[in-house]
């Protein structure tokens, strides 16, 4: 079923990440919700370790990228003991139709959290086609 | 052993740093301390000192208010919830993979806490628990005497 929507296709490119990065740092995909309103659609990715400052989003093409720089936890005099993570920055790509508005994309970040909103461009918007009588 | 195609990889991983990183999580592997990745919600850290031991959980989008830290004598249990987006009529989720529900997790900190200076901060979606030890589990120095 939503595979038949076109608004934002499902491959993932590689996009950027074909070229090799200055931070030698372990990267991560982070983990997206993508929903649709009537209006626009919501991307929603967890990425902990990252506020408004180390959040990149740039659209290149039809290209949505995300990036985020999360600083290594280091403690001073402290030595792990117990580790089910590894912190890391985080990098994933989208591909996005041209249904957009481009000029009108808006992103926050809020605990970690980072939301990003793909307004539908005005045709695109569903219409309601009144019957008229007579 | 390698042809030519290994080396045709788009990406070569910095091949030294990948070996220091696998060296130490062998090191811990052979340690005792046996990584659990990507069993338990939130994944937990745990970093021991002198003075303190430090733990540290990724949950992003929690309501800090929403999260229970209970220390008891040497044992830490984090609980909590989750909460899904809640999508209005006519919204239809395109992907869904980030996990929401409720959470408990219990840790064994290898000392006795003082559960009166246990200090918690949440900051970015991650969780920063202190837990200083108490005045009788900290290090003593033993002084040798000499004839």
């Amino acid at each position: 079923m939503a595979d038949e929507k076109k608004e934002l296709q499902r491959k993932e490119t590689r996009g950027s990440v074909e070229t090799e990065r200055t931070r030698n740092r372990r990267v991560y995909v982070p983990k997206t919700d993508i929903y649709e309103t009537k209006d626009a659609i919501v991307l929603v990715a967890d990425m902990p370790g990252v506020d408004e400052k180390s959040v990149d989003i740039t659209l290149e093409k039809n290209v949505l990228t995300i990036t985020g720089a999360v600083e290594p936890d280091t403690y001073k005099d402290h030595s792990i003991a117990y580790y089910e993570y590894d912190s890391g920055d985080y990098q994933r790509a989208f591909t996005i139709s041209d249904e957009v508005d481009r000029e009108k994309i808006e992103a926050s970040v809020s605990q970690g959290v980072l939301r990003v909103t793909l307004p539908k461009a005005e045709p695109v918007k569903a219409k309601k086609i009144s019957i008229k009588t007579g | 052993m390698f042809g030519p195609r290994f080396w045709r990889f788009g990406r070569m991983i910095d091949l030294g740093a990948e070996m220091q990183r696998l060296q130490s999580e062998m090191n811990r592997l052979f340690s005792g301390y046996i990584p659990a990745h990507g069993h338990e919600f939130p994944a937990i850290n745990v970093w021991v000192g002198k003075a303190d031991a430090i733990v540290t959980a990724e949950l992003p989008g929690v309501d800090p208010k929403k999260i229970d830290i209970s220390v008891v004598a040497d044992t830490l249990t984090l609980s909590g919830s989750r909460e899904k987006d809640v999508l209005k009529e006519g919204e239809t989720y395109h992907r869904q993979e980030r996990s929401y529900g409720s959470y408990t997790r219990t840790l064994q900190i290898p000392f006795e806490v003082d559960v009166s200076k246990v200090d918690a901060k949440y900051e970015k979606g991650v969780l920063r628990i202190t837990l200083p030890r108490s005045e009788e589990a900290k290090p003593k120095k033993i002084s040798i005497k000499s004839e």
